[in-house]
């Protein structure tokens, strides 16, 4: 059975794989990059295909000569434009260009609150400049969104991350858990935090949360790891999402590639249409008739569609298979074995803040109750 | 936190409605997307930082009539603490 068709809500747009930083959990690769009359071109097919976001990241979006074009031309097509940077290759001119023709929102990614950490984990020294980045968003009243990258070795400088957002001028914080794929799957044992932390860490956010209302949107992705169901990845496979490489190859998730027997289709030979609604590749996970026990008859699989489907290639060796972080998964004790290497104790199962995430899927339109809100899209709810 | 009735609400930096051309008419905010139908619409296009809250209120009864109005001040509330919420509004404060 295959649901009814839905639209991508979302293009996330990996402008380049140039980067100024080296972070050891980066999945990068380099490859040949679209024109600008390409990427024009795929934000006009978007919009037409419902899309009402473009996110642009890479790699790091400003070492696109072009950028300004890029965010003019994803403005035409009628779509709101999100730079995903690291703020490095940018100065205040440029910064007031970049709002000039059009930006929408600017998220500035930080690998910790402190020099020394954030050095150490992006290789760099990019911290003083996105301390000065900061200062110029504040002066042209520039909408952001502050992310910090957190793991085992800067999840005790919360607080101090907390700080930073709050004199800063940003609207969001985001406290994003590691993602375990990649060099970030490599480099777990270093990375991964302790249940210790991570309780005390959600504890401080939640009360954070509820200190900055109407001031700061406080958010936090948990390690899925530590979860009792998996996260609803990409809110489901095909449903809401598009990703469009460098090269323009066009992906349903950021790691698809580890999946064997994919072959994607490119956006200078097809049509995002085409794409999205016929493409083997899209539809391979799309719906409900590739699943296995537990999720084929669990009552959750509308709610997280079995999970990650590269995480469980990466753990469980099957990429149908039910996310291996779900406690009804027949292959959880991989994930547990993961989290006892760590040298973790006292491992019980007590859900951690997944529980409380609702749920991706937008409500029907009841136009009847004003409070209840309408979500086209929300990636992470929380 | 408690909406003040004299402040003035409009959007926020980094939000925004879609053009009137675009169906359906949507708040467009940082990695979100709301609806807008029937009344969400008019409350949002009222945040223009130039109607007060209780004018916005007023706008709406007489727009919805036929509801109660106790019923209408309450949702309309409620709608814009959960903007509030979402950091989708600034307010400007009263002046005296």
């Amino acid at each position: 059975m295959t649901e009814p068709q839905t639209n991508p809500l979302a293009l996330i747009a990996e402008l380049t794989h140039r980067c100024p930083l080296h972070c050891v959990y980066c999945s990068n690769q380099r490859s040949t990059e679209l024109s600008t009359e390409d990427w024009s071109r795929v934000f006009r097919e978007a919009a037409d295909l419902g899309v009402l976001q473009a996110d642009f990241t890479g790699g790091e979006p400003l070492t696109r000569p072009d950028i300004l074009d890029l965010i003019r031309a994803a403005r035409a097509a009628g779509l709101y434009v999100n730079l995903i940077t690291s703020g490095m290759p940018l100065d205040e001119s440029r910064l007031e260009a970049l709002v000039q023709v059009g930006l929408d929102h600017f998220q500035l990614s930080f690998q910790g609150a402190r020099e020394e950490i954030a050095q150490e984990i992006s290789g760099t020294k990019a911290h003083p400049q996105k301390l000065r980045v900061l200062e110029w968003l504040k002066r042209h009243r520039v909408a952001v969104t502050l992310n910090f990258v957190i793991h085992r070795r800067n999840m005790d400088q919360l607080a101090e991350m907390l700080a930073l957002a709050e004199s800063s001028s940003a609207s969001r914080v985001e406290f994003a858990n590691v993602q375990y794929y990649g060099w970030a799957f490599a480099n777990r044992d270093s990375l991964l935090p302790t249940r210790e932390q991570l309780t005390q860490s959600i504890d401080f956010l939640k009360k954070a949360q509820e200190r900055l209302v109407g001031k700061i949107k406080v958010e936090y992705v948990v390690p899925d790891y530590y979860a009792k169901y998996p996260k609803p990845c990409m809110g489901g496979w095909g449903r809401k999402l598009m990703l469009i490489t460098p090269s323009g190859d066009a992906l349903p998730c950021h790691a698809a590639r580890v999946i064997p027997g994919l072959s994607f289709e490119n956006v200078r030979n097809r049509g995002l249409r085409e794409i999205w609604e016929v493409s083997n590749v899209f539809q391979k996970f799309r719906g409900e008739a590739w699943m296995q026990e537990p999720c084929k008859t669990c009552d959750r699989r509308t709610l997280d569609f079995g999970g990650c489907r590269c995480q469980a290639l990466l753990l469980a060796g099957d990429a149908s298979a039910t996310d291996p972080v779900c406690s009804l998964s027949p292959q959880r004790s991989k994930v547990d074995a993961i989290l006892n290497t760590i040298a973790l104790v006292g491992a019980q199962a007590e859900a951690c803040a997944t529980e409380e995430r609702s749920i991706t899927a937008a409500a029907p339109a009841a136009a009847e109750s004003l409070t209840k809100p309408d979500w086209l899209y929300r990636p992470n709810p929380s | 936190m408690s909406i003040d009735l004299a402040s003035r609400p409009h959007l926020a930096p980094g939000c925004r409605m879609n053009e009137k051309t675009q169906q359906p008419r949507t708040l467009l905010m940082p990695e979100r997307a709301l609806r807008l139908n029937g009344p969400s619409l008019e409350i949002v296009e009222r945040c223009d930082g130039q109607h007060t809250v209780e004018e916005i209120i007023t706008e709406l009864q007489q727009l919805y009539s036929k509801a109660e109005p106790a019923k209408v001040e309450q949702d309309i509330l409620g709608y814009l603490a959960l903007l509030q919420k979402e950091r989708a509004l600034d307010f400007e404060p009263a002046t005296s």
